[in-house]
This record gives C-alpha cells, structure tokens and sequence, in this order.
C-alpha cells in the first residue's frame, strides 16, 4: 500500500548511466522531475503527466536524474544502474 | 511574547516566540525532544504532531494517511475547517483514485511549460501595479497595493475572468483575506463569490475563451458547480499563499541586509533565494492534517487507523538534520526536498506558477525600488499570528 521509498542517492553506484522508468498511472504532475532534469522528462500537454525523453540519460546528468526521483511528490520514476 | 518555557506542545497550535520568523518554540523543542507527540485540539480532541523533516515527508507520501474529512477521527484545527465537511469537496480533500481523477483535469494548465509561457503576463501585471503604487508617492502598503493584487490578477487571467470584472473579483477576494472583515461581511464575500464564479462558469458554454473554467466546460465531464468549487480552490489556494510569501519575503530581505546585497548583486539567483524564502518562512504554519486509515509505523511510533496527524511543516523545513543552520536565511544554500508545497500526491498543483509568480515580483521590486525600505519599525509590522497562512497584514515601505 506504501509508496516506495525513493531511491536515495546512495542507493546507486557514483558513476555510470541509469536506466530510467517512469509510471505515468502513478504520476500527480507536479513536474519536479522537468525542473530537475529537463534533458531526460517532459509533461504531456494536455495532462501533465510525465513524458520520458531518455530512458538512457549520459552519465553527465546522472545527480539531475537522481535529484528528479527523490523530488518526485508521487514516487513515479525509478532508476537502475546500466 | 510567548516563550519556550510558558508553552509546552500540547496544544494546537501553539504562540510564536521572539523571533517572529521562526516555528513557535514548543514545536522546535518537540522536534528534539519527543519529535512524534501528542497535541490537544481546539475542540478537546487529540492527535499526533509530526515535527521532523524525514517524518513528514514519510506520512506525506504514505496512502495509508488520508485527506477526506469523512474518515473518522480526522483532526479539525478550527470550527470554520469542521464547518466546510458540509460542502461538497473538490480534490484536495478527497483521496485517489477521485483525487487523481479531478487534479489531472487541471494538471496540464499548470504544467513547467504552461506556467513559463504565462511570465510576459505576470511581468506586465507586476510592472503596472509598481508604476501606481510609486505613481507620486514614496511609501505606500506593500500587502494591500502590491501583493494582495498581483496573485488575484493572475488568477483572473488562468480562469478567464473578464477584465470589467477584475475589481469586483479583487475586492470580494480582499474581503476574504481582511483581517479588519467582520464574519457578515466574509460570508457575503464568500456567497457572491461563488455565486459569480458559478455564473461566469455556467456564461463559459456560450461563450468559450482559452481560460481554465471554459475548458473545464467545454470537456462536458462535470457539473457547473464542481467546477465552480474547483475555480475557488485555484482562487483560495493561490491568492492567501503567494500573497503573504511576497511580502514577508521582502521583510525577511530587509532583516537580513547581508542577503538582500547578495541578492541585488546577482539578480540572476532569484529563483534559488524564493527556493531558501519559501524553506524559512514555511507559510502554511498550522500544517497539514491527515488521519490514518490502516496502522502505520512512522519514525518507530505506530499510528493506529483512526488516528489524526498534524504534519508540522515548518519545524520540518528547519530541521538541522536536513538543513544545517536552519534557523538563518541563507540564499545560497541546498534547498532541496523543503515541504513548504507539500509531498506525495497532493503537493501543490500551482507550484510553477507560484515559483513564477514570487521570482518575478521579488526581481521586480528590488530591480525598480533600490532604496526600498521599511517605514516603520520592526517591531510594530502587525503578524499573521492568528491565520491559517502566516504573512503580515500590512507592511508600511519607503523608497
Ligand atoms: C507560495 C505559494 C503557495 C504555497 C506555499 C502553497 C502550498 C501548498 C501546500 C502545502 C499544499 C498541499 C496541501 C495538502 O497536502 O493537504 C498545496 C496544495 C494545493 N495548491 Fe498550493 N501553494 C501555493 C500557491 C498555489 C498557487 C499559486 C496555486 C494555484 C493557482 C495553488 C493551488 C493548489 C492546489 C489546487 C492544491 C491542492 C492539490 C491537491 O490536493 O492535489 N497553490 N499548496
Ligand atoms: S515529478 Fe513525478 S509526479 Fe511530478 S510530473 Fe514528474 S513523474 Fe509526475
């Protein structure tokens, strides 16, 4: 029933690329995740509900996207080491 | 003033102490202390009051917590919230899925690129009401002539709300926010209000603009008057909030000489400084309330279903764990995760928007006023000690 815990930094390896997911069911639209990294998501127009630009970001934006899921208000993104 | 040592936090919500910008002192003590405790209610009930930042945002993000009213056990900090369980809600007071259903119908109004495409707008508005407000004078009421104004004539541009009605709009809002308004008087306020908004929404079918209630009309998903109740949530969510952010914003600059330098030095960080004002000041200074639907283990405390929560957003955003030096103002700081907007799926839809709204006057007011000034001394700026959003009700300037 709990939202996931965000994923803390710490939880990943420092360097590398991610792999991103998102879960638009889960999305509120907030758009913490375009403030952050707005390379990697958008929002849909009509919705806001998030849009994945890259689902294989550079690991030059790796702290953005890690910044992005543990602002996400709804726990919607998800990132695995790649 | 109240001190630490003649409170205790047992009850909700507790006085301020001398420093009229931090947390009352009882909830400061409560974070070290006993950082999940119980408070008594206005009405004699009880709840648990959450102080720490990690616990906060724990419960916010939980379903296990509702926000419906109807849930038994859910706590009422003052008669006129118990009084509003008798009007239908919208989606801030309901759960999902309802909650998600109502919010993404007005999600894409408020969306990063939505929002930004709104800053000619809300620069035009801004640099109108500083060109009347400066017009022959050098002092004048910041709340009332600047910051009252700006977020309402926003918010009649995002609905549609005709310009020949702007004053009418504007006043009926003031009177709602008044501290000086007698109870007939915000009643009144408050029916011609919804009476007006049901009207302008129900005039939207016929004729249909690029505004947020036409919109809402022309989906043919709900009745007028669930949009009418939704036009006023955007109305009383983001007028009071951004309203009392920009002036006590510019008072907490004056208090701190050494930033507001920093911040006429580097213009270009006013985005960051609203991110550090919106994490002090903390606006919203009653909390947020919740209540337990299924058990819950927050911070090694259980929370059984049926019981209340007070979600302390204030002493969370000046949790030294998450900030150290909480208690100072410092522009340059990692602001990240403040609460002052909430977390989980209620965390404010109108973010952007308010996050425009302040950077722009905050930009404006020190770029056009570079003498700006209090005129009258610290000490006798009357604080919104007894609202819901804290603020002040008037702030005498000079420049
Ligand atoms: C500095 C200004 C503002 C502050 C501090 C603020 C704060 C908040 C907070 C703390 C919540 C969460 C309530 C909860 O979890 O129970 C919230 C929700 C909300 N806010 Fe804001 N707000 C601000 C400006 C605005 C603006 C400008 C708008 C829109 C025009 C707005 C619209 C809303 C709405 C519609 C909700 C309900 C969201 C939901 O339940 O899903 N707010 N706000
Ligand atoms: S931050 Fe999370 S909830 Fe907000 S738009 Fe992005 S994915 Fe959706």
């Amino acid at each position: 029933m709990t939202a996931a815990p965000p994923t803390r930094p710490g939880d990943l390896a420092k360097e590398g690329t991610v792999t991103v997911t998102v879960d638009q069911d889960r999305c509120c639209g907030a758009g913490q995740c375009v403030r952050n990294a707005p390379e990697v998501f958008d929002q849909r127009e009509e919705d806001g509900v998030v849009l994945l630009l890259d689902a294989r970001p550079p690991a030059e934006l790796r702290s953005a996207v890690e910044d992005a899921v543990a602002s996400c208000p709804a726990g919607a993104i998800r990132v695995t080491d790649s | 003033m109240a001190t630490a040592a003649q409170t205790s936090p047992t009850s909700h919500p507790a006085p301020r102490g001398t420093c009229p910008f931090a947390p009352p002192p009882a909830y400061e003590q409560a974070r070290h202390d006993e950082p999940i405790s119980r408070v008594g209610l206005y009405d004699g009930a009880s709840c648990w009051l959450i102080t720490r930042h990690e616990d906060v945002r724990a419960v916010l993000a939980d379903n296990r917590f509702s926000s419906d009213p109807e849930n038994p056990g859910f706590p009422f900090l003052t008669e006129a919230s118990r009084q509003l369980l008798t009007v239908k809600p919208t989606f801030i007071r309901l759960d999902d899925p309802e909650h998600g259903r109502l919010r993404r119908m007005l999600t894409g109004d408020f969306t990063m690129r939505r929002t930004a495409s709104l800053r000619p707008e809300i620069q035009r508005i801004t640099d109108e009401l500083i060109d009347r407000m400066t017009d022959g004078r050098h002092q004048a009421d910041l709340v009332n002539d600047f910051a009252l104004p700006l977020p309402s004539l926003v918010i009649c541009l995002l609905l549609g709300v005709p310009y020949q009605d702007h004053d009418f709009f504007q006043e009926c809002s003031r009177t709602l926010l008044h501290r000086g308004s007698t109870t007939e008087e915000v009643v009144d306020a408050n029916a011609r209000l919804t009476e007006y908004i049901d009207a302008l929404t129900a005039s939207k079918r016929d004729n249909p603009d690029d505004g947020i209630l036409s919109r809402l009309v022309a989906r043919g998903e709900l009745e007028i008057e669930d949009i009418g109740a939704m036009g006023r949530l955007l109305l009383i969510a983001g007028h009071e909030t951004t309203a009392n952010m920009t002036a006590l914003s510019i008072l907490a600059l004056l208090r701190n000489p050494e930033q507001l330098a920093h911040l006429r030095a580097h213009p270009e960080a006013t985005p960051a400084a609203v991110e550090e004002l919106l994490r002090y000041l903390s606006i919203v200074q009653n909390g947020l309330v919740r209540v337990a639907v299924e058990d819950a283990e927050i911070g090694g405390t259980t929370i059984r279903a049926g019981e209340g929560v007070i979600l302390q957003v204030n002493t969370a955003n000046w949790d030294d764990d998450r900030y150290p030096g909480a208690d100072t103002l410092d522009l340059t700081r990692d602001t990240r995760h403040h609460l002052a907007f909430g977390f989980g799926v209620h965390q404010c839809l109108g973010q952007p928007l308010a996050r425009l709204e302040l950077e722009i006057a905050l930009e404006t007011l020190l770029r056009r006023l570079p003498e700006l000034r209090l005129a009258v001394p610290f000490e006798d700026v009357p604080f919104r000690s007894d609202m819901l959003i804290y603020g002040v009700h008037e702030l005498q300037v000079a420049w």
